[in-house]
């Protein structure tokens, strides 16, 4: 598991990193990093996880960005 | 959150349907519903052979995996449309498209735009100078020609397409701005199959897209994750992070926004339907594809245009 120090928590989204203090639930974290929980899916080491997860010290969240498009087939 | 069935960890939770399901029980959730919205939208059975459009992207390469899943005779077409934008766009979403067939015993049509009619989506956008200097448009036309020539030329029954319920809000909400009558008349999840038009449909609908992101994760298929290079700032693209500030703070109202519409258009509340003037359809002088147009559809009145100039070019 990639894990970084100081009570915090990456978040990762495309190239954009985010760091928000640990111990918080997800959807608090993507409230503060001003993300729409609806866009993306947030995985830990490849396993999904909910809103309700609370955020432990040192874990990276890579989310995944679900909106694509632009052209109607 | 735990999974509703079986008490375990939850790994999806779709709020609009107070559901949440742990990861094995929300890959037998998806077919089942899938199924589901085949049967009630009347969308093909399991005698006819289906053409599944597959771009290589999530949700096309889930409604394949799905409708493999559930027995049918699904196989797969790949327009290559020769976009590059820095990143091998075309090339990466053909070889993601090419080895998901593979890997699953499935058979996959693939044409070349640029094989087929001499030009790539964007030289082709830039000679017929349509769609102010992005080949959105050109490639939309291109694609719904193609898909439709090839269902028909092979002897498909239905083509379906991987339209999750984000597009279909997007689209709505688009045609809405503009009241675009003729539009949301036709947008629905099947569109019958009339002269020279092979039935289209969109078996997944209903289900929101993050629920088909989930469901390419928990499957473990792998598809292109970047951008169209041309999708930024697209119009689709804005709408649907709107209704999802919206679905954030209301859950579901994106699935209601969609279904109220359906049930609207189906008891005729939307506009009286006699009132449409209806276009003239009668088959292109070329490629016999029904048109409104005088004599040739507007896709090879492109080509004619595009070559014109070209030879004019190489006097």
């Amino acid at each position: 598991m990639i894990r970084i120090g100081d009570n915090l928590v990456k978040l990762v989204l495309r190239n954009k990193e985010y760091e928000v203090r640990a111990g918080m639930n997800l959807l608090s974290a993507l409230k503060k990093c001003d993300i729409v929980p609806e866009s993306v899916i947030a995985t830990v080491d490849g396993e999904m996880i909910l809103d309700d997860e609370i955020l432990k010290e040192g874990v990276v969240v890579t989310l995944v960005a679900v909106i694509s498009g632009g052209g109607q087939p | 959150m735990k999974c509703r069935k079986c008490g375990g960890k939850a790994s999806v939770n779709m709020r609009q349907h107070k559901l949440a399901l742990c990861k094995d029980h929300y890959l037998e959730w998806v077919p089942e519903q899938t199924e589901r919205f085949i049967k009630k939208y009347d969308m093909f059975t399991h005698a006819e052979k289906i053409l599944v459009a597959v771009s290589g992207g999530k949700d096309s390469l889930a409604l394949w995996d799905i409708l493999n899943r559930l027995g049918y005779h699904a196989d797969g077409l790949y327009l290559g449309l020769g976009i590059d934008g820095g990143i091998g766009y075309s090339r990466e979403s053909q070889h993601l498209a090419e080895r998901f067939a593979k890997e699953n015993g499935l058979k996959l049509h693939v044409v070349d735009m640029e094989k087929e009619y001499g030009q790539s989506i964007p030289v082709l956008s830039e000679a017929s100078h349509r769609g102010h200097g992005k080949p959105c448009a050109v490639c939309g036309l291109a694609k719904r020609h193609e898909m439709n020539r090839i269902a028909r030329d092979l002897g498909y029954a239905v083509l379906a397409t991987g339209h999750n319920l984000d597009d279909e809000a997007a689209m709505l909400f688009g045609n809405t701005l503009h009241w675009s009558s003729e539009y949301l008349l036709r947008q629905g999840p099947v569109l019958p199959e009339s002269d020279g038009l092979a039935r289209k449909v969109k078996p997944l609908c209903r289900f929101y897209e993050r629920e088909m992101t989930a469901y390419c994760l928990a499957r473990g298929i792998e598809y292109i994750y970047e951008e169209c290079p041309f999708a930024e700032g697209a119009k689709s693209i804005y709408y649907k992070e709107l209704l999802n500030q919206l679905e954030t703070t209301r859950p579901g109202a994106k699935l209601i926004f969609y279904l109220k519409f359906l049930e609207a258009r189906k008891r005729g509340d939307l506009f009286a339907e006699q009132n449409i003037e209806r276009a003239h359809l009668h088959p292109c002088a070329k490629c016999g594809q029904p048109t409104s147009a005088p004599d040739l559809c507007s896709f090879c009145r492109m080509i004619e245009k595009v070559n014109a100039a070209q030879s004019i070019e190489g006097i």
